[in-house]
């Protein structure tokens, strides 16, 4: 063996070596549930090769400031808050390897892999978790202004039952006839239970249980929630007092009405405050509940705000939505507290204390792209990928033996080492492999003998020019380079533009091919000619080539 | 074992017919883009894609397009993928200026909402939910749009440094050849344009240019090595010297592709059309339509400089022989 070879077949070993050690199952640590409950480090042995989502299943979300209820003040402020807000839900909510990131200014992207349940992931993610506390209209402002507001509602060319409701997002959604639902509201009921006289909101309040609170039959909700948007209406609200829907209807006898209240426009005190949140079950009624401690300075101030409002009703706000109804303040209340859900599940108020304790969100998200594979389609992708993968690598080499013989042997065992040094090349640049990436990976093999066919076929032309095995071999790779050359750097360039532009699969897909290229030139010019010059020094005496 | 070893066919001679070929393909294909458009997926329009495995036998069409309307979900697109008990549903947005950003993911929800309310939870599985605001779909189509041009551009740079200047405008011509014959195949088939499609079809412009590029570096070097032969014979002899390779490789390549085609499934489905359709066109237009192009910029704007000679005193050859025609 001469030198040379020796040298090339160290070289290859080397490469060899490095593909493999890249490929090989190492301690990485990462995040993942404990026996806990809680996210914590965890040291495991992985191949690093990472699955994309459309393999393993899970959830992608790409999430915007949701700007359709007002403009958010420090917007790139914002994003990054809300960043780490939604960082520290994940890691509580409990899902391995998940990522979240920044994507250009203001957009956030949330990976999932392998979440099983994405709407509960959804909400966890999304939900704005603003908790606030604020004293209800105890002096009964809002319903001294009611007729005020009809009037304004009047002078808009607004009446009772007959005028178009304003054009709402809510209302065309839900798709209810106003007007029928109005009629039937004022049959129904008794006429002293109406707030005031026939004007265009009074016709649809009806007093409530506590101080602030007022109930619009389920039917006529979206009409006046797109009256609250009128800016004559809005002006008539009492200055200091905002009104609130609560956050689920209730029944009275046959129907079914949503809570309104009016409450103080200034909250006593907001979640910023809440030390720890925790789900349990209420003993008294069974229902969930969440209790919530506060920090010691919030304690403090709520400890004086609920002292100055003994008597007083209290409105849990969350998300904008008032929760259950408000219990009026007994005494000084310190730093523990809770809230009534309902008929909330345990496991929603859960996902509640999680969010809770996490903070919330400076500005509300809105979901902008959603890209969810569930686990089984994953597993079905990767087992018929495989298939395609390893049925296309037996046709391959079928075709090349049969068609070159010995010399179709060595392009087989060159592609092995081209498929050893692709997988190895994508585990060290940390790619996720893709199903689009996996067919590429597909495709290339059929491609990577391409350089292979190429050397050959020189080397036979070079061969009936009488040259000796020795001339027609090197000749052969001489004068296959420069197609080589030329072919791979234009597939390179697609390549990189697909990188640059592509998102998430294609982005798989295109890695697959640069990494795929790359190896299949080293192996093509490197390792199929070291295995030629083997082979064509154990020839010394026949001037015959297999090929 | 040799195929087309020595082989010497009029490849230049059959180029009107090949022309032709391409047409058949090429104005049906434009006639449907034209009346029909391209099926552009809820990655580029904005919408709802909803992939449900039914396990249960009441989840049908009909079944689902009425728990749909129930639910007062219209316009929703529904398929069956792959086997009779996957269903596509797609819901694309009917106008995507008016529409919120969060509006397709609302409308991946509704769907879902829409199914439990009528089947139970315990009747389907959600297997894939794909929902793309309308700007983000925008987005994604400026981006597919610049990642075409962009490689195109780079090659066509890339060539005309490497080669000479009609070299690399022949190799775009052929390209740009099966790139409008893979749209009319996609356009006659109503492949759905995915992220994933153009991915496809960005692959098949390198395949192609591989491909022609391997025949005009050939071409190339028998400018040189020939310099009594006119271009038809250079060209002519250079398209046979390499259809061993040519069709060696299309053979490993597309029984790659046609496994994909078979067994990879029907989520990159697609994607495997295209390649096989690409692969097939990419290898047409090297043997037939490349090299003609090339024959006739030469004819056009004819030049010693074709043959990487650009002295003047190198003697001029003789015209192509007009026998040719």
């Amino acid at each position: 063996m001469t030198p040379s070879i020796r040298n090339r077949l160290l070289g290859i070993g080397a490469l060899l070596a490095l593909a493999l050690f890249s490929l090989w199952p190492r301690e990485v640590t990462i995040r993942a549930l404990g026996d806990d409950g809680r996210m914590t480090d965890v040291v495991t042995q992985k191949t690093p090769l990472k699955l994309g989502l459309d393999l393993q299943g899970g959830i992608h979300l790409a999430l915007e400031l949701d700007e359709s209820k007002g403009a958010v003040p420090n917007r790139e402020d914002a994003i990054d808050r809300a960043l780490t807000v939604i960082r520290q839900r994940i890691d509580e909510f409990g899902v391995s390897e998940p990522i979240v990131q920044k994507s250009g200014p203001d957009r956030i992207i949330v990976e999932l892999p392998g979440e099983r349940d994405p709407a509960r992931a959804k909400s966890v993610v999304q939900r704005t978790a603003f908790l606030e506390f604020r004293i209800t209209d105890m002096q009964g402002q809002f319903r001294d202004a009611i007729p005020r507001i009809d009037r304004a509602l009047a002078r808009a060319g607004v009446s009772a039952g007959v005028a178009e409701a304003p054009a709402s997002p809510l209302a065309g959604l839900l798709e209810t006839d106003t007007t029928a639902a109005d009629s039937t509201a004022a049959d129904s009921t008794a006429a002293d239970s109406l707030v005031g006289g026939p004007g265009a909101l009074s016709t649809l309040l009806f007093e409530g249980g506590v101080p602030g609170e007022y109930l619009v039959p389920e039917e006529s909700f979206p009409r006046v929630d797109s009256l609250m948007r009128i800016p004559e209406i809005q002006r008539e609200v009492p200055r200091g007092l905002e009104l609130i829907w609560g956050a689920v209807p209730r029944s009275q006898g046959t129907r079914s009405y949503r809570p309104l209240y009016a409450v103080d426009r200034r909250a006593i005190i907001t979640g910023d405050q809440l030390a720890d949140a925790s789900a349990t079950l209420d003993q008294m009624s069974g229902g969930a509940i969440v209790r919530f401690q506060l920090t010691r300075a919030g304690g403090r101030v709520f400890g004086r705000e609920t002292s100055r409002h003994i008597g007083d009703h209290m409105a849990i706000i969350l998300d904008g939505r008032v929760q259950s109804q408000p219990p009026v303040i007994r005494s000084q209340i310190n730093r523990d507290g809770q809230i009534e859900l309902g008929n909330a599940d345990l496991r929603e108020a859960q996902d509640l204390a999680l969010v809770l304790r996490a903070g919330a969100l400076p500005a509300p998200l809105q979901i902008i792209e959603e890209r969810t594979v569930g686990a089984s389609l994953g597993d079905d992708s990767i087992r018929k990928g495989m298939t395609a993968a390893i049925v296309g690598a037996i046709a391959v080499i079928t075709i090349v033996g049969l068609y070159y013989r010995f010399a179709g042997l060595l392009a087989v065992v060159a592609l092995a080492v081209y498929a050893v040094f692709t997988l190895g090349g994508l585990a060290a640049v940390g790619a996720t492999l893709t199903l689009p990436g996996l067919a590429g990976f597909v495709l290339s093999v059929g491609m990577a003998v391409d350089a292979n066919v190429l050397i050959f076929e020189r080397i036979r032309e070079e061969l009936k020019g009488n040259k000796t095995v020795r001339a027609a071999v090197d000749g052969g790779f001489q004068h296959a380079m420069p197609a080589i050359v030329d072919s791979n750097v234009t597939t390179v360039l697609t390549a990189l533009f697909l990188f640059q532009f592509g998102t998430g699969p294609v982005k798989g897909f295109a890695v697959t091919l640069i990494v795929g290229i790359l190896a299949s030139f080293i192996t093509a010019v490197f390792v199929t000619k070291t295995l030629f010059l083997i082979w064509v020094e154990r020839k010394t005496v026949t001037q015959e080539l297999s090929i | 074992m040799r195929l087309f070893d020595n082989a010497k066919y009029e490849f230049l001679r059959v180029r009107k017919q090949a022309y032709l070929a391409s047409l058949l393909v090429l104005i049906p294909g434009i006639l449907f883009l034209a009346f029909r458009g391209l099926n552009e997926s809820i990655e580029f329009t904005g919408g709802a894609l909803i992939q449900v495995h039914a396990l249960d036998s009441a989840v049908t069409i009909g079944g689902i397009r009425s728990a749909l309307g129930d639910q007062g979900i219209r316009g929703a697109e529904l398929s069956t993928f792959g086997t009779a008990r996957d269903f596509l549903i797609r819901a694309a947005s009917v106008d995507p200026e008016t529409e919120s950003e969060a509006s397709a993911e609302a409308t991946a929800r509704g769907v879902s909402a829409a199914l439990s309310a009528t089947f139970g939870e315990e009747a389907y599985r959600i297997e894939r939910v794909e929902a793309v605001g309308p700007r983000v779909g925008r987005e994604l189509r400026f981006k597919a749009l610049m990642a075409v041009l962009l490689s195109f551009g780079a090659t066509l740079i890339y060539l005309t440094l490497r080669f000479e200047w009609r070299f690399a405008v022949a190799a775009i011509g052929a390209t740009a050849h099966d790139i409008l014959l893979t749209i009319a195949f996609v356009s006659l088939m109503n492949l759905e344009i995915t992220l994933v499609v153009i991915a496809a079809v960005l692959t098949i412009v390198g395949y192609s240019l591989n491909d022609t590029i391997i025949v005009f570096d050939r071409v190339r070097e028998n400018l040189h090595k020939y310099k009594r032969q006119s271009i038809y014979e250079v060209l002519n002899q250079s398209v046979n010297e390499t259809l061993p390779r040519t069709v060696l490789t299309a053979g490993t390549t597309f029984a790659a592709t046609a496994s994909l085609l078979i067994f990879a499934g029907q989520v990159i489905r697609g994607f495997a059309w295209v390649m096989a359709f690409g692969l097939v066109v990419g290898t047409f237009s090297s043997i037939f339509i490349a090299s003609p192009i090339l024959l006739w910029i030469e004819r056009r704007w004819p030049g010693e400089d074709i043959r990487g000679t650009k002295t003047l005193d190198s003697p001029r050859v003789q015209p192509a022989p007009t026998r040719a025609d």
